[in-house]
């Protein structure tokens, strides 16, 4: 059971890891889209939304490539800190921010489009700094948002595969998360180890999807 | 009705005996099947429909009803469980191919140097081999780095490609330096140069012996059985060992 349930926590810390750099990483984006009036608004929600669209294979394949030693960024990482980013966690979680952005952004701009000018005016106008009324009054209005883009992010990021598989290089406790491994289990014909992984993985999502329309519910109300 | 208007209905009619027989092959074995298919084809008329997945995901569609009429495995232990399962049809099980071994570099690093040396002494470079848990070619490679004492000092170098093919990915875009694939893949015009290679002795590892079964569901028995007959005939024969593959004399 050991061995099942190393892949799992490595998920869980991966999905965990990556929702958290994703709020911050996200929250500039999103405040920037939703009130912008630039004409490059178009273009940099095409940019975030693309992650959907792709197959993992397509993001994949171009993680391996740039992110590799002999990669734009790959090579600067190299030379920053000796390792490559491919077949390593931190590969894994730069990745799955990537494959995970959209699922981040789009709740918190709705989230902020729908708080309306006019709180933020009146903040600004009792003399509030932009930052200031950004943390005294969008945020503690936006928690909605905020929720759910964390249990997205999370959901979706706990069952990427394709990318993982593509640049992760299946290294036990390092980049074998719990998708790779239900594959190894079912590719070696042992279904029973397979079950059981997947039900357990069936259960956390279900579980995480549950918690957010729950709360999502009462706070309606 | 004049005759013209009967022609094609007479074109539909002969081409009923020659319907598609449908035939699972191992991901590992696309290229070498294309030609075969189409010097079948050729041969006898008969069209043949590939389909191509890893071999334990054929093995799991045949077990749960896919309609294959044969099965081109990457490995000897799934055609053989569809046999003892009574799936397969019995004593229809043959090895049609026998994979080898290539250690195998892009790393400009290597160029010229001695590839085998290389992999004594591996400093901070990675080695890519086929998850030894679910491919043949893994598993050889795994017994070849054993039986060559490096099994136990390579192990935080390895890197795991989930089939053979993506392991030769991980070389070819040089994210691993060296890597234990496929010769039959290795030659393939589409990859960058090898800056230094070398063929792991048959005698290091267990065959990676590709086998091939009829399956009994299926009424396409006859057109299946001849593809069979013809792979292991000696145009196949010639064809598969054009392509890296070691076969049977």
């Amino acid at each position: 059971m050991e061995s099942l349930l190393q892949p799992l926590w490595l998920s869980v810390k991966l999905a965990g890891i990556t929702t958290l750099l994703l709020l911050v990483l996200a929250t500039p984006i999103a405040w920037w889209l939703a009130q912008t009036r630039s004409g490059l608004k178009p273009l940099v929600q095409s940019l975030v939304a693309l992650p959907i669209v792709l197959p993992p294979t397509v993001m994949g394949f171009y993680l391996l490539i740039v992110l590799g030693p002999a990669g734009a960024l790959g090579s600067w990482w190299v030379e920053l800190t000796g390792s490559a980013l491919t077949f390593s966690f931190t590969g894994l979680v730069i990745a799955s921010c990537i494959y995970s952005l959209p699922f981040a952004v789009q709740p918190l701009a709705v989230a902020f489009e729908s708080l309306g000018k006019q709180k933020l005016e009146a903040a600004w106008t009792l003399g509030a700094s932009k930052a200031d009324a950004f943390f005294s009054v969008a945020l503690p209005l936006s928690v909605r948002g905020y929720l759910g883009a964390m249990v997205l992010s999370f959901a979706h990021t706990l069952g990427e595969f394709g990318v993982i598989l593509m640049v992760g290089g299946n290294i036990p406790g390092e980049t074998r998360v719990v998708s790779i491994a239900i594959y190894d289990q079912v590719e070696s014909l042992n279904y029973a180890a397979a079950h059981r992984l997947s039900a357990l993985l069936l259960v956390v999502a279900f579980v995480a999807l549950f918690t957010m329309f729950l709360v999502n519910r009462r706070w309606r109300r | 009705m004049r005759p013209h208007r009967l022609l094609p209905l007479l074109l539909l009619l002969s081409s009923a005996h020659a319907e598609p027989v449908t035939i699972a092959v191992a991901s590992n074995f696309i290229t070498p099947m294309a030609e075969l298919v189409a010097a079948f084809e050729e041969a006898t008329g008969q069209a043949v429909r590939v389909s191509s997945a890893s071999t334990g995901v054929l093995y799991a569609a045949i077990r749960n009803g896919a309609g294959y009429a044969a099965l081109l495995a990457a490995d000897s232990e799934r055609p053989r469980l569809l046999e003892a399962d009574g799936i397969a049809v019995p004593g229809s099980r043959f090895t049609y191919a026998v994979g080898t071994l290539q250690l195998w570099s892009a790393d400009p690093a290597l160029a010229g140097k001695d590839c085998r040396g290389a992999l004594d002494d591996l400093g901070n470079r990675r080695l890519a081999i086929a998850n030894p848990v679910t491919a043949p070619y893994g598993a050889a490679a795994q017994a070849f780095l054993q039986q060559a004492g490096l099994w136990d000092q390579v192990q935080d170098r390895l890197v795991f490609g989930q089939n053979i093919a993506q392991t030769l990915q991980f070389v070819a875009t040089r994210n691993a330096s060296l890597g234990l694939v496929a010769t039959s893949q290795s030659g393939s015009e589409q990859l960058p140069d090898a800056t230094c290679q070398w063929a792991v002795p048959t005698s290091m590892h267990p065959p990676i012996e590709q086998q091939a079964v009829l399956l009994q569901p299926v009424d396409e028995h006859a057109a299946a059985a001849a593809f069979l007959e013809f792979i292991a005939g000696p145009e196949g024969r010639a064809i598969i060992r054009a392509q890296g593959y070691e076969v049977a004399d």
